[in-house]
């Protein structure tokens, strides 16, 4: 255990469960799941559809029923949701904004009943975008909602920010600006953000934490520096294919007549004997971890 | 200090109900209002295109008669009838009402979790018991003041429209504009507005509780199981095992559940002296309000039962609203 978990286990978490369960009828949706996410970190959840993404992120809202322990921020999300929504804001997707609503009204009403919510940077951000305060919610473009909903929430001062796929069925220069602005104008070691997407290539490179999750049960919950430590992708002549083999690759693939092998926990000196090494991308990771999820 | 804070918020989350239902609340009962007067204003021009002025008799008020009544000296009953025929005048926004509140009171817990934005709504810190109570006091008192105010408009409009109408024909208009007459009926009706609220909690968390509860079709919950579950009794008699005919579920469960969003519905309960026959209906308005009348009302098992009712419904309302985020719409 490296120093910098020693005191990430001291910290108070802001996200906390033990043995969180969830199920529907005979689907199970969450198993027994132990997490802690602590301050100050950009945890990617990743998994694939009905692995139970949807379902924590509902139970660490108090948008749900669960079996087991789970508090965020120290509050109980089924009892305390009202006060937790003080410190925690939420997109789910996109078009969860009401459409009869004027943007005007949107934020005269969050500014009235939220206390930790700045109208100026709200007004500052919206500057940016194209949308005038006199329409509505159903006029405006899919990125133009998302930028709205944005400017809600990053004006308002909160300890943990949830985003379940905030950018689906958005073009590629909208998601850009989303992430980009999100890092740029509103983390900062004061403030989590949890967020699911399918588009991981998008969100890798501002992660500082990774979880995959898969038929209701963490496969891996690792900050990426870990990550980096512990997997490697390495390059393989056909020569020295057998001898990666023999390491138990989690995935092999091939590429202009040579071997891509995924290794988990082989020390990296070993490796590098083989063959060229890399650094696997979260996408890879996560598609030879999910092996199998659908056959 | 939280107090302030939170009665601000709550004045938000009124006002957010308003914003969405603003065509309802507002322009239903003004463009009702509008036709209502239309109507009168082409009585009229018929009244006097043609030229049968003598028998002519609007909203119960035979005007041909108004001057004998008048030099009678008996004003008394000039303003019955007035009260009467402005009363019946401001009937449709009632009744409009009663669609608005509904189909409102259907929605409310209900539309906004078949567009999923209910998610946006549960990310702000307004809790369930807030969000239900704002719609609660909106079917108990925004669109009802609303309503309100439309026939106060109406009535006053009707005021002008006849004024002009008797000056063409020789007659003092000041005679239709007595101060204590009317400041008495726009008190009355404004009065009225909390008993229409307590008497109609029944309806108003009967339809809140479907619009919470409902994963799909909240209308058809709303109105086929009071319904059906009444054509049940009626047909198997099932009430007679308690003594009571099937008239009694129509009347105190269905009738209650649907209709007590109509305001005025209680009259009967409240026992009006004069209610016996049509004639007297200026009496029996008169005694809309009046002490007697209302204390029967207040004190009757149905008006309290129903209350009780209502409130409980509400509860679970709440209970559903905090459980369910989801609809299969």
């Amino acid at each position: 255990m490296t120093i910098e978990n020693e005191e990430l286990k001291n910290a108070v978490p802001i996200v906390r469960a033990k043995g969180l369960s969830k199920r529907y009828g005979t689907t199970v949706a969450l198993d027994h799941v132990d997490l802690q996410i602590p301050a100050g970190r950009i945890v990617g959840l990743i998994g694939p559809n009905g692995a139970g993404k949807t379902t924590a992120l509902k139970a660490i809202l108090g948008l749900t029923e669960f079996d087991g322990e789970l508090s965020v921020l120290g509050l109980d999300p089924r009892t305390h949701r009202t006060e937790l929504m003080q410190h925690v804001c939420f997109i789910a997707d996109v078009a969860v904004l009401p459409r009869w609503m004027r943007v005007g009204d949107a934020v005269d009403f969050v500014a009235g009943v939220h206390p930790r919510f700045s109208r100026e940077k709200c007004e500052a951000f919206l500057a940016r975008t194209k949308i005038a305060k006199t329409q509505r919610v159903r006029e405006l473009s899919k990125g133009m909602i998302v930028q709205l909903h944005l400017a809600l929430v990053m004006a308002i001062d909160a300890k943990l920010l949830v985003l379940d796929e905030p950018t689906l069925g958005l073009d590629i220069l909208y998601r850009k600006e989303f992430y980009e602005t999100l890092l740029n104008d509103y983390f900062d070691h004061e403030k989590t953000i949890l967020v699911t997407t399918h588009q991981v290539e998008e969100i890798e490179r501002i992660l500082t934490d990774l979880i995959f999750i898969r038929d209701g049960r963490i496969v891996l919950d690792a900050s990426m520096d870990a990550v980096a430590e512990r997997y490697a992708e390495v390059l393989v002549g056909p020569d020295k294919a057998d001898a990666a083999r023999a390491l138990k690759p989690l995935s092999e693939r091939q590429i202009f007549g040579k071997s891509i092998f995924l290794f988990d926990g082989i020390d990296h000196s070993r490796l590098t004997a083989l063959g060229e090494l890399h650094k696997p991308s979260v996408a890879d990771l996560f598609v030879a971890t999910m092996k199998g999820t659908y056959a | 200090m939280s107090t302030t804070v939170s009665t601000n918020k709550f004045s938000w989350l009124l006002k957010r109900e308003f914003w969405e239902y603003r065509g309802a609340f507002f322009w239903t009962p003004v463009i009702t209002g509008i036709v209502m007067l239309s109507l009168v204003l082409l009585a009229l021009i018929i009244a006097e295109t043609s030229a049968n002025r003598a028998g002519m008799s609007l909203n119960g008020v035979n005007f041909g008669e108004i001057s004998s009544h008048l030099s009678e000296g008996n004003a008394a009953k000039l303003y019955a009838g007035l009260n009467v025929g402005l009363l019946s005048l401001g009937f449709p926004i009632g009744i409009a009402l009663f669609f608005v509140l509904f189909f409102y009171g259907i929605g409310a817990l209900y539309n906004d979790r078949a567009d999923r934005s209910v998610l946006f709504w549960k990310s702000l810190p307004i809790s369930d018991t807030e969000t239900v109570l704002a719609k609660v006091v909106t079917m108990a008192f925004v669109a009802p003041i609303l309503a309100v105010a439309a026939m106060i408009a109406l009535h006053f409009a009707f005021l002008v429209l006849m004024s002009v109408w008797v000056l063409v024909h020789g007659i003092n208009p000041m005679l239709l504009w007595s101060p204590t007459h009317l400041l008495t009926l726009w008190a009355k009706l404004a009065l009225l507005i909390p008993i229409n609220a307590l008497w109609a909690l029944p309806s108003i968390g009967w339809l809140l509780l479907c619009s919470s509860f409902a994963r799909s079709k909240p209308f058809l919950w709303a109105v086929a199981l009071p319904v059906v579950s009444g054509v049940l009794i009626s047909m198997f008699h099932l009430m007679s095992s308690l003594s009571l005919p099937s008239s009694w579920y129509w009347r105190n469960i269905v009738g209650r559940l649907l209709l007590s969003i109509i305001p005025g519905t209680w009259v009967d309960v409240a026992e009006l002296r004069h209610l016996d026959s049509d004639d007297r209906m200026p009496e029996a308005l008169s005694d809309l309000l009046s002490l007697s009348s209302v204390g029967h009302l207040l004190t009757s098992p149905t008006f309290l039962i129903g209350i009780v009712a209502g409130v409980a419904m509400i509860v679970a309302a709440m209970y559903f609203r905090r459980v369910r985020t989801e609809s299969y719409a």
